[in-house]
């Protein structure tokens, strides 16, 4: 039988020669990921925890990022909580604060690869599709019931399959891209399902899949996912992990999905994600001129080098608008590092830039950069919810670094084309 | 009994504000903030056997699990919409939150409507209409059955 990615991954793990959508499948995933909200998991199984121990000491991957450094005192309580757990258990994969987005360091890491199955306590966990690895979202009760015992069950979803054609123009992103997919075909439109990238992929780098794959969930995808090609190997090589260590996973030709769609790149213009949906997209055009009180850059949708120096292009030599306030953050150390090395951050300082520690920083309105009733920041993260950034009454805007960059210079959303060069 | 309706996409952070994840984790830290910036009357108001009405995609967004912990403290009895989220469904079976999936009842209720739940077997009276939802597989029945996924592994590992 022919199966999709997923279908086949899934059959390999459940040790089953063939699965269909709709089945449940017990599986032991390679890696658990979770983050801050390790303090709370752990809390619920102190007492299992003293019986039976953990699982598998190197099955979990723990990253402080959500609210770092600690913001209050019960924040510091939990990260405390999670250091002494992991010496407690003798934990081997943890990174603490400032190391970096939980997201970005198990890719940078080379905890994703292809042909993997990695589930996380965190929505965006479907990122490491780009790495061609089926990776998805939990809440906290099953990453500690992961914990114990390891396994977990999966129902088989539906595949969606989408081809992509013709050629990003001048100017444009895959955040870009993929906002005009979502805007598409809505934030459900892949409930449940698992989302193939075919066609003209080999124009996407590692970067600009990781971009796309992280929104996968905003359409509802269970997973998203690029198929191992040169430029996954050429990128896990430059992270030392070669291509001996590793299976891709690849659809069978005559694979069933439920829904085949199929975007023209080169029709796509610069986007926005408006309030309070991910799925209420325009183009730039259509709001252009709408005045902004923050611009985000950073978080695990656009907080990597390549975007950074993006941003760094347009901000050379310019300075922010003085009514609006530009934070950056790098999304690891690594990345940091890079950009110190390249000059990048002396330019966005230069340029008016707030550099904030690599982390989630205001994404999720925890600390950092909250909102004031009445505000407008334009952000490159991935969600644009009414609250988000920790006031409802304040609008949030999603878009490319580009577009976020270029904004900031005149304090009102622009297209970006007219600021970059050729 | 009181039926609370609301529309499309409810996401996590009109169930539980992003700003209180990491400072609320308990039921009793939760049930203030529940829906909080979806309808500020629901945590005073809500009574144990509440239903809510809701439509397509309830529950998008974040992994957070403190919207379904907070509507099973508070006694909420089932959550009727016409899809949810998967990261939701799941932790929902989890806490051992009842979701029925029925596009065709949500459609049917209008306010002042009576609601009827017969979840053994799957069905559901709205005002006058009757309708069938599907059973959940066994599988998961057996983790909603025995109070959760916590109650239901540490079964687990007392067996072995």
């Amino acid at each position: 039988m022919d199966m999709t990615f997923v279908e086949k991954l899934l059959a390999e793990y459940s040790d089953n020669k063939d699965v269909i959508p709709g089945q449940i499948v017990t599986v032991h995933p390679d890696h658990l990921l979770t983050h801050d909200n390790t303090a709370a998991i752990i809390q619920k199984i102190t007492n299992e925890l003293k019986e039976y121990g953990v699982h598998s000491k190197s099955l979990s991957i723990i990253v402080l990022d959500h609210v770092i450094p600690a913001a209050s005192e019960k924040t510091a309580v939990n990260h405390k909580v999670i250091r002494d757990f992991v010496r407690t258990y003798d934990i081997k994969n943890f990174f603490d604060v400032g190391v970096g987005v939980c997201h970005q360091i198990v890719v940078e890491k080379g905890f994703a690869l292809p042909g993997k199955i990695i589930l996380g306590s965190d929505s965006h966990t479907c990122s490491y599709g780009a790495i061609g690895a089926f990776s998805s979202g939990i809440d906290r009760t099953e990453a500690a019931s992961l914990m114990l015992t390891g396994e977990t069950w999966l129902k088989v979803p539906n595949s969606i399959k989408i081809n992509l054609q013709g050629k990003l123009q001048f100017g444009l992103s895959a955040k870009d891209m993929i906002l005009h997919i979502i805007g598409d075909i809505s934030a459900s439109g892949a409930n449940y399902c698992s989302v193939e990238y075919h066609g003209d992929v080999g124009q996407l780098s590692l970067d600009d899949r990781f971009t796309i794959a992280n929104m996968g969930v905003e359409m509802g995808a269970k997973n998203a996912v690029f198929l191992v090609d040169d430029i996954t190997t050429n990128y896990l090589n430059s992270i030392g992990i070669s291509r001996s260590s590793y299976k891709p996973v690849f659809p069978d030709k005559n694979a069933l999905y439920s829904k085949e769609l199929e975007y023209n790149l080169s029709e796509i213009e610069p986007m926005v994600a408006c309030p309070h949906s991910v799925d209420n997209v325009k183009p730039v055009s259509d709001i252009a001129g709408l005045d902004i009180q923050q611009c985000l850059i950073g978080t695990c949708t656009n907080g990597r080098l390549s975007d950074l120096r993006i941003v760094a292009q347009i901000l050379k030599n310019k300075k922010i608008h003085p009514d609006t306030r530009l934070l950056i953050l790098p999304a690891s150390k690594n990345i940091y590092e890079g950009a110190l090395k390249e000059g990048i951050i002396e330019t966005l300082v230069r340029a008016g830039g707030i550099i904030l520690p690599p982390g989630c920083g205001p994404c999720l309105g925890a600390h950092q950069g909250v909102l004031a009733p009445g505000e407008r920041c334009l952000s490159t993260a991935n969600r644009n919810f009414k609250g988000r950034m920790g006031c409802k009454e304040a609008e949030i805007y999603l878009a490319s670094p580009a577009t976020v960059a270029a904004s900031a210079i005149y304090g009102k959303i622009i297209d970006p084309r007219k600021e970059m060069k050729k | 009994m009181k039926i609370w309706k609301y529309g499309d996409n409810i996401n996590t952070d009109m169930l539980f504000p992003g700003k209180y994840t990491y400072t609320c984790s308990t039921a009793d830290e939760i049930k203030p903030h529940l829906l909080e910036d979806l309808d500020p009357s629901f945590s005073k108001n809500v009574k144990k056997g509440d239903i809510l009405v809701t439509g397509k995609n309830f529950g998008c967004g974040s992994s957070r699990e403190q919207p379904v912990i907070g509507l099973k403290a508070v006694g909420i009895k089932a959550i009727v919409a016409e899809s949810y989220a998967r990261i939701f469904y799941r932790a929902a079976i989890n806490q051992g939150l009842i979701l029925i999936e029925c596009p065709e009842a949500v459609k049917a209720f209008s306010e002042g409507d009576h609601i009827e739940l017969d979840i053994d077997n799957g069905k559901i009276i709205v005002g006058e209409n009757k309708f069938s939802f599907p059973k959940l597989p066994k599988e998961i029945l057996a983790i909603r059955d025995a109070g959760g996924l916590l109650a239901y592994t540490r079964s687990k590992l007392k067996k072995k």
